[in-house]
């Protein structure tokens, strides 16, 4: 027999709301214990009970965790999707079902493996309570693959102890459901199958994270104290997370009271305006929400813009528009978020790809907010924030201090010559502000989001309209100086590919599989805008670039076309906006796809 | 228009308060609303006030959302800091400008367009979040900005001056503001300053919202024969109003009357103001009381001012919070950020 180790996709078919989030994810951390490189998707309905709910799980040595097409190995415990799930089965698959009721000829697949096991025949006698056999339904079938795949076992029970540690009660039971799996498997079914995991070292010393808790952490260790926000999938684990680290990180050692302060406010209006007010008096905030809320913030952010004050929002990016499909990750809030409010507004986006970046963007976002006096947005999403990741450890440097940028404090203003909110006395577009309260005579200025002139004075002059409107222009240059560096691998092809966020998954697996094809790119990852000098250099030095976004309307590509200036013909978009992640197999077949329309040259032509 | 600033020569015999100021040095720029318009009468005597109480003028975070009212906050207090924000969104500001320093004052200034209408939901939900905070509501029942359409505390029947009425019931800040909960809430006249400067003291000083609705009426569009919440009308129909002064081009009319009385007032336009005073016996920590008294006196058309409900030991936002008590803008790396081998021990917790 021919054994393929730890590489191969399964997929959890379950219903929602029957307890399987945590035997699958138990299953993933299993793998990952073992030193086995995995992502997991969760992939679940708008609802808390009774829809299909996925769970995919790519086991993958070579370390490519990008979604991948196809399923090798399904567990299908949702009579609802059952015709579909039969059919996602790669050929030479396997199924796995619970046989206590035959299953129907019909769907019966000939090119794949059955494997049925009377889950529900065995637990009966087992366990008397309705409710407890549903939930050790899972623990039955995750005990069966721990001998079907050849799962450390003790490596389970060890997560089972855990996981309940406190409620030991819980403990033995759930013990005993994985050994009936387990046994069962063993004693009538063919294990191991000729797909197994085997203990690796390819994790190293990276962790198994989601990108909203690790920005959660980055938002505590960035120094923020004031959290507003309003309950919004994908976004809300963020703010929770926030919200317990505070809870254990943030308390005053001798009376155990807040150095935070979490407002679950009205909606997102609300949220975001108490992030406006919080960062207007110097506090850092910020706030965690998706695309409908950014629409809803959209008068609030043109104020913060132009009444220059820092605020700092997560944007979890879901697939819209309007609820569009609110479980379901995309990159659609790219336009609507880079230049939202009326007017001439933008503002400043991070993209993140890893959960280490979700934590270090929001640590970096708090200081650019500060440095910047502007709202900075963290272009996260679905697929980043809400599954566990492998990911490098957080790090802190414990000698960073915190950007808190040009305020000036009593002693200060009292050694300025002159003080006006909003002269340009370095040249940088940025003035000095003054927080309330600091000065009994000296600084007090009057925010407002009307015209004013250097000294914060309110003013309809046009003069001082276009002078304040060119020093906002200056700031936004440099704004792109300050930016996270785009990530840049160039060997001189002629060709490139540019990306962001959480396309960046899958993008070395497309690549290898480009490069089996004759076709080498350039890659670039841009992490900010406004864009760096490299990101334009980067287009310059090829003759196309392929922009890849997961939204419908190309969203970047228009962002660069806009702010840089380029001839869109120069841009050429690979695109993926079904609600799932970008898989390395799409970006392949759309380059692909250009490079045959276009009859442009691959490697071995260009090297004879 | 422009910013006009308002010429620093002090009275010399101004009385000096205990911190050594005079009412000068809490006043804002030269307003730039009508002549004879009601909120100006609100800044002055917030102007009063803040002299009275003796807070160093620097030490109040001023916030406002959009409309007339909302530019008021220019016209008192320049030695503070203001952030005049967007329509409706005043409360959620103010929020943020408290949770990031409990110790400065905070004074909101909303309209009735700006806190009835477009920011009714941040109205409710901020009493609800009970923020420490003077939360003034300058209530001329229109839209005077975008030129005299009703706005949403008009009463029904009330007409506009072309002389359309408005078909819609009124909302009554005062009323939901005790329906929900707030822990001090007050109604009184612009133009009494002998009874709003006392509420405003009373306000300030107020642990938690302190909501004082304050009709105010427009001079430009809403104060005719009609309507409801015009200078004379309000006078006819207050019920607990204790001291009126009017100005229209420099003309004042008093009012001076007994708690627990009606007063009426001939008015230059003929029509009769008629003011009522809430007495010693109105009992302000009955929240429920004070509702169906509000409602009872407004079935009858009168319009009942004072201090209608205090609860002066109600938890504030950062007590419900329980957050330290150094503002949250004060605290620095060593308070806020919890070190590196801290973050191994939650990177070990991922493994």
């Amino acid at each position: 027999m021919t054994v393929a180790y730890n590489d191969f996709v399964i997929r959890f078919a379950n219903v929602n709301g029957s307890g399987s989030a945590s035997a699958n994810s138990m299953f993933a951390k299993a793998l990952f214990r073992m030193g086995i490189p995995v992502a997991t998707r969760n992939i679940f309905p708008s609802n808390i009970q009774s829809l299909p709910t996925w769970f995919d799980v790519r086991v993958n040595e070579a370390g490519y965790l990008g979604r991948r097409e196809g399923v090798d190995i399904m567990v299908a415990m949702n009579a609802q999707t059952y015709v579909d799930d039969v059919a996602s089965l790669k050929p030479g698959g396997y199924l796995f079902y619970d046989n206590s009721k035959p299953l129907a000829a019909h769907l019966q697949r000939s090119d794949v493996h059955e494997i049925g096991m009377p889950i529900s025949t065995l637990l009966l006698p087992e366990f008397s309570d309705l409710k407890q056999r549903g939930l050790f339904k899972n623990i039955v079938y995750l005990g069966a693959l721990a001998a079907l795949l050849n799962i450390e076992f003790d490596v389970i029970t060890g997560l089972v102890a855990k996981q309940y540690k406190g409620k030991e009660d819980l403990i033995q039971p759930n013990i005993h459901a994985l050994e009936i799996g387990r046994q069962y498997a063993l004693d009538y079914l063919d294990s191991p199958l000729p797909i197994q995991v085997r203990r690796s070292d390819a994790v190293g010393d990276r962790i198994l994270i989601d990108g909203n808790t690790a920005a959660g952490l980055g938002a505590i260790y960035g120094g923020a104290t004031v959290c507003a926000w309003y309950p919004i999938t994908p976004s809300t684990s963020m703010a929770e997370a926030f919200e317990k680290y505070a809870n254990q990180m943030r308390l005053d050692g001798a009376t155990g009271q807040r150095k935070f302060a979490v407002v679950q406010a009205e909606d997102e209006l609300s949220a975001i305006g108490i992030v406006i007010g919080a960062g207007w008096n110097g506090a850092r905030s910020f706030t965690a929400t998706s695309g409908p809320g950014v629409s809803l913030m959209s008068e609030f952010l043109g104020l913060a813009y132009f009444a220059e004050i820092p605020a700092v929002l997560f944007d979890v990016q879901r697939a819209g528009p309007s609820t569009g499909m609110p479980t379901r990750t995309q990159q659609s809030d790219l336009l609507s978020a880079a230049y939202a409010s009326h007017g001439d507004t933008k503002h400043v986006l991070l993209f993140p790809a890893t959960p280490k970046e979700c934590f270090d963007f929001a640590a970096d976002a708090l200081d650019l907010a500060d440095r910047l006096q502007t709202p900075v947005i963290v272009m996260s999403d679905l697929e980043l924030g809400m599954n566990d990741s492998l990911s490098e450890p957080l790090t802190w440097d414990d000698e960073r201090q915190y950007d808190r940028g040009k305020v000036l404090s009593a002693e200060q203003l009292e050694e300025v010559e002159e003080f006006g909110r909003y002269l340009d006395v370095d040249g940088d577009g940025i003035g000095y502000r003054t927080l309330p309260g600091t000065h009994p005579e000296l600084g007090a200025f009057f925010t407002r989001g009307t015209s004013r002139d250097e000294y914060a004075a309110y003013t309809e002059s046009p003069e001082a309209y276009e002078r304040n409107m060119q020093r906002l222009e200056t700031k936004w240059r440099t704004a792109a100086t300050m930016m996270p560096k785009a990530e840049v691998l160039g060997v001189g092809h002629k060709t490139g590919i540019l990306y962001y966020g959480t396309s960046a998954l899958p993008m070395q697996e497309a690549l290898d599989l480009l490069q089996e094809d004759g076709i080498g790119l350039d890659r670039i990852r841009v992490r900010g805008f406004p864009f760096g000098r490299e990101v334009y250099d980067f287009i310059e030095r090829h003759d196309l670039v392929f922009v890849v976004d997961q939204n419908r309307d190309a969203q970047m590509r228009t962002l660069l076309v806009i702010e840089g200036d380029i001839n869109p013909a120069k841009l050429l978009s690979v695109r993926y906006y079904a609600g799932l992640s970008i898989s390395a197999e799409t970006i392949h077949a759309q380059v692909r796809e250009h490079f045959e329309a276009l009859k442009l040259p691959r490697l071995t032509e260009v090297q004879s | 228009m422009t910013f006009v600033a308002k010429p620093r020569i002090h009275h010399p015999h101004l009385p000096l308060n205990e911190i050594g100021l005079t009412r000068r040095d809490y006043e804002g720029s030269v307003s730039t609303l009508c002549a004879g318009c009601g909120h100006d009468s609100v800044s002055a005597a917030i102007v009063q006030a803040c002299a009275e109480l003796s807070i160093p003028p620097h030490r109040f975070a001023k916030v406002s959302g959009i409309g007339c009212s909302s530019k008021t906050p220019s016209y008192f207090l320049d030695k503070s800091h203001g952030l005049n924000s967007v329509h409706g969104r005043m409360p959620s500001v103010s929020t943020g400008a408290n949770l990031a320093n409990r110790e400065l004052f905070c004074v909101g200034v909303s309209g009735d367009g700006d806190s009835a209408s477009i920011g009714l939901g941040q109205f409710a939900h901020i009493v609800r979040r009970r923020v420490n905070m003077l939360y003034i509501v300058d209530n001329n029942g229109t839209y005077g900005l975008t030129k005299g359409q009703f706005s949403a505390t008009n009463d029904k029947g009330s007409t506009n001056k072309k002389g359309v009425p408005n078909l819609y019931e009124p909302i009554d800040l005062a009323s939901l503001a005790l329906q929900i909960g707030a822990s001090f809430v007050a109604r009184s006249f612009s133009g009494d300053k002998q009874q709003l400067v006392p509420l405003l003291k009373a306000g300030l000083m107020h642990r938690g919202m302190a909501f004082i609705d304050v009709i105010s009426p427009c001079v430009a569009f809403n104060n005719h024969n009609g309507s409801t919440k015009s200078y004379e009308y309000v006078r006819a129909h207050s019920d607990n109003v204790v001291n009126v002064d009017y100005v229209e081009d420099h003309a004042e009319i008093t009012a001076d009357y007994d708690p627990g009385t009606c007063e009426d007032l001939r008015m230059p336009d003929g029509s009769t103001l008629r003011l009522y005073k809430l007495d010693d016996k109105f009992d302000v920590h009955d929240r429920v009381g004070a509702l169906n008294y509000l409602q009872r006196r407004q079935e009858e058309g009168e319009v009942v001012t004072g201090l209608l409900y205090v609860d002066p030991d109600a938890a504030d936002c950062h007590d419900i919070l329980d957050t330290v008590p150094t503002p949250l803008n004060a605290l620095t790396e060593a308070d806020l950020c919890p070190g590196n081998a801290n973050l191994e021990r939650v990177n070990e917790s991922f493994r």
